[in-house]
């Protein structure tokens, strides 16, 4: 049955999903603001997420700190053998979360211009890095138990290998496509239509590495397709993924973006859902031995009582974040409207 | 090198620049709602004026605030995973609550503050800033729980090789959790009037903006006046009152007792050496340090004498930091209400040297509460969670001296490239001054 274990292994990927829907479509529109030469159109796109994009990181970093209370054992093992990686993304996290701020005081159109590309490679490069690392925790991480402590042997040269960076660049793929989607709901004319093409060819990327991943998957993390065709749940997520990949460009050829931005969503659910279905119960797969030393929601969380008053926490809480997100969202809906205070 | 000393380093590094920016956060924020209900009530044009100019401040620095965040929520995780091991059933709850509670708040309703001006009613918009104000202010009430129960510990009980929660609200209201939230709080309030002051005075130096000026100057110097009081009486006060009784080797460190006495004298100034460890040129008070935490000057105070030579934190700059901050906290009453008095004779606005005083006071809250933070963490030493699990024992065992070099020399390149463009981004915008900025204030 549904234990509090399991329950937060649930909540937490809530976190996760909810962090790549909403700062998803900021990273990709951040990647799009790479190869976008025309000035205005580079403020529209960083008007498009500036409002919001503050709030949609916090979904990240609440992650951290649910995993930290739920698995501690995960927080710490994970962060800590992902130094160089992690520091590396935080230079770019670090980068982005001046680059709105920084622009809107800079004066002249070259000093406005770095921060732009300040924004664009603090989406890239985390875009491409979180995919990654998901790579490397399925292929499994070579961690152990000796004496009942937990010992990690994880190298950043070991973190470079084809399998994480097929996943990565999937994953890369998949939050191009979902900016792209959001964009055309923000922008006008030639810009919009611009944005329509880059949706369907990033469609286009994400469903055939999609499809090649998870057929190396296959052969690489065979363990994550264990009795799953038995799981309905795998059943639901996977009639959700198909539905939602499919109607996707059907959408935006029919100029429907809110409802192709709302299946992009979905699509993003079942997509991390699925991976979680096949993870679970374990959070660290150990490349060791997968079934003695991997760490799992039981023998890496926190007491029941810690998960327990978490809960409590998260049931307050939770919602009343949600109420006022939608309302912040709909007081920016629309198309991007430049005033002196924007960026 | 030591991987636990360059460890330690990047920790004091990150925190420390990242504390540069929530004083001045919380107490912009705080301020801001009040002058914000002005300029919206009272249809006042300066005002309104004022709120924008210094609207647009907080948002510069919030980027730079949240910047810098972003590093700390995962750096038990990188950098001390043993203590991420050993407290994450206890630790880890408040990190999670900060942001359900409070990051989201602050994160979504600035956005809106910043951004949404010209899209929602006057009332909306103020109540963006007021949860702006809130939400920083819970933020800071979670983290200093985290920090407070490291140095104060209860709630807890030690099983399976780690701190184990039993009562949650003990371990959330653990002995220091309320002196130390009151304290940071004032400190806050304390930054945000000060750098008002001297934006202000910078103005009435130049002569420009004079008629919005002497109104953020007279607002700004109350609201510094009043928390530059109360922070060292009662909130500096009860909480040295409280380290007196829960940790008693940091006070005696701080305070430079080195020697058990009765009737204890308090060091107005001395400069503390060691082996044996002694008080060179000391100005003391007899028995006013034994009134002050006890209420009673023949109180007996322990001094560091009395402790295990190897449970004692380091003595010069636990004694030093935490005399400076103390001068500095009696500075900013002295010059508060010196402005405060000139004021009232209409003679500040015109006082040249006064006002160059104030303008150059600008960052010295922000020094005083690194000097805080650094007599509270250096003097909890040698312990990372006091008297349950040492600093040593705590660091990353998979982390490097190689790796550690590489991201120290990455966040201090960083940050003193973020540091010089967010001044030089201020400093333009305070010499354009807020006049000729468009308000509008009839509905
Ligand atoms: C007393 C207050 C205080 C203290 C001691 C700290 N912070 Fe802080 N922090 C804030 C008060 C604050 C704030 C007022 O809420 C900030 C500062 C500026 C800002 O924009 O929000 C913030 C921002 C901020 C953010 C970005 C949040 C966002 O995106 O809105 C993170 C992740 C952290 N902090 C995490 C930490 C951690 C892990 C700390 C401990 C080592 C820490 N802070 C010390
Ligand atoms: C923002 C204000 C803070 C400042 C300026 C500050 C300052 C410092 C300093 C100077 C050190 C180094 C002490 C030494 O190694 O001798 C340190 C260490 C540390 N602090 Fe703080 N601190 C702050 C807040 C916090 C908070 C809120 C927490 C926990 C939630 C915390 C946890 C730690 C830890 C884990 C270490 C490393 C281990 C150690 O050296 O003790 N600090 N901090
Ligand atoms: C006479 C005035 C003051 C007294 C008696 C006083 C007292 C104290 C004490 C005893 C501590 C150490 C707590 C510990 O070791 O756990 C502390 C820490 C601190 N002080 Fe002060 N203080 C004074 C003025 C100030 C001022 C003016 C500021 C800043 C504007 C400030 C900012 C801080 C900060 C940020 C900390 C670290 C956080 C904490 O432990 O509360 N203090 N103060």
């Amino acid at each position: 049955m549904i234990d509090l274990n399991t329950i937060w292994f649930l909540l937490i990927g809530v976190l996760i999903i909810g962090y790549a829907i909403l700062d998803g479509f900021d990273l990709g529109v951040g990647v799009i603001q790479l190869f976008t030469k025309d000035e205005n159109e580079r403020r529209i796109n960083i008007n498009a997420v500036g409002p919001v994009w503050d709030g949609n990181e916090v979904w990240l970093l609440t992650g951290g700190g649910a995993l930290f209370a739920a698995f501690p054992i995960v927080y710490a093992t994970v962060f800590s053998g992902f130094y160089l990686a992690f520091m590396l993304l935080l230079l770019f996290l670090i980068f982005r979360a001046v680059s709105f701020e920084f622009r809107k005081f800079s004066e002249t159109p070259a000093e406005k211009k770095r921060w732009d590309m300040a924004f664009a490679l603090g989406s890239t490069v985390p875009a491409l890095l979180y995919g990654v690392a998901i790579g490397n925790l399925m292929r499994g991480l070579p961690v152990k138990f000796v004496d009942g402590k937990i010992v990690s042997d994880i190298t950043f040269l070991g973190l470079l290998n084809p399998f994480a960076l097929l996943i990565g660049l999937t994953g890369f793929a998949m939050f191009v496509m979902h900016g792209a989607i959001y964009l055309t709901m923000k922008t006008t004319d030639q810009h919009q239509e611009r944005m329509i093409k880059w949706a369907n060819n990033s469609w286009i990327v994400f469903v055939s590495l999609y499809v090649i991943s998870t057929v190396v998957s296959l052969f690489v993390a065979k363990y994550l397709f264990d009795g799953i065709l038995k799981n309905p749940l795998f059943w639901i997520l996977f009639l959700l993924l198909l539905g939602s990949m499919i109607y996707i460009p059907v959408g935006l050829k029919s100029r429907k973006f809110g409802w192709s931005f709302f299946a992009s969503s979905a699509m993003i659910t079942s997509v991390i859902g699925l991976l979680a279905v096949s993870l679970y119960p374990r959070l660290v797969p150990s490349s060791i031995n997968l079934d003695e030393f991997s760490l799992t929601v039981y023998n890496a969380s926190s007491t029941q009582y810690t998960l327990q008053t978490m809960l409590i926490i998260a049931l307050i809480g939770m919602p009343i974040v949600i109420g006022y997100t939608i309302y912040i969202y709909r007081v920016f809906k629309g198309k991007v409207i430049i005033t002196q205070d924007s960026y | 090198m030591d991987p636990l000393l360059l460890a330690r380093l990047q920790f004091a590094l990150t925190v420390g620049f990242h504390f540069l920016f929530p004083p001045l956060t919380i107490g912009l924020a705080w301020m801001l709602v009040i002058i914000e209900a002005i300029g919206w009530k009272k249809k006042d044009e300066v005002y309104a004026k004022i709120g924008k100019f210094f609207g647009k401040v907080l948002g510069l620095i919030f980027a730079v605030g949240v910047a810098s965040g972003i590093v700390m929520e995962f750096q038990f995780g990188t950098n001390w995973s043993e203590y991420s091991k050993f407290v994450g059933d206890i630790f880890g709850a408040p990190l999670a609550a900060e942001g359900v509670f409070a990051f989201f708040l602050e994160s979504t309703f600035l956005g809106l503050y910043i951004l949404g001006r010209e899209r929602v009613s006057k009332g909306v918009h103020w109540f963006s800033i007021l949860m702006v104000a809130i939400g920083s202010t819970i933020s800071a009430f979670w983290i200093l729980v985290a920090n407070s129960w490291q140095q104060t510990p209860a709630g807890y009980i030690l099983q399976n090789n780690r701190a184990e929660l039993v009562d949650f609200w003990a371990a959330v209201f653990n002995p220091s959790t309320l002196p130390r939230f009151f304290h940071t709080l004032g400190a806050s309030m304390i930054s945000g009037a000060f750098l008002m002051m001297g934006i202000s005075a910078y103005w009435l130096i130049k002569k420009i903006n004079f008629e919005i000026a002497i109104r953020s100057m007279r607002f700004a110097v109350i609201f510094g006046l009043i928390f530059s009081i109360l922070e060292v009486f009662p909130f500096g006060h009860e909480h040295a009152k409280q380290v007196a009784r829960t940790q008693p080797e940091k006070f005696a460190a701080i305070q430079g007792l080195y020697t058990t006495q009765e009737g204890a004298p308090l060091a107005i100034f001395a400069i503390p050496g060691t082996e044996p460890p002694k008080l060179h040129f000391p100005i003391e008070i007899p028995g006013l340090l034994s009134w002050l935490a006890f209420g009673d000057i023949n109180a007996k105070i322990k001094g560091i004498n009395e402790f295990p030579q190897d449970e004692i934190p380091p003595l010069f700059l636990t004694f030093v930091s935490y005399h400076n901050m103390v001068l500095l906290g009696i500075y900013f009453i002295f010059i508060t209400i010196l402005s405060f008095y000139l004021m009232r004779k209409n003679k500040l606005f015109e006082n040249q040297k006064i006002l160059k005083v104030l303008m150059y006071s600008t960052p010295l809250p922000l020094i005083a509460s690194q000097l805080g933070w650094i007599s509270a963490e250096v003097g909890r030493q040698p312990w990372i969670v006091y008297k349950l699990m040492k600093t040593k024992d705590a660091v990353s065992v998979t982390v490097g001296t190689g790796e550690l070099i590489f991201s120290i020399l990455m966040f201090i390149v960083i940050y003193i490239l973020l540091l010089s463009i967010f001044l030089k981004l201020l400093f333009n915008w305070v010499k354009k001054g807020p006049e000729k900025i468009k308000v509008e204030v009839a509905q």
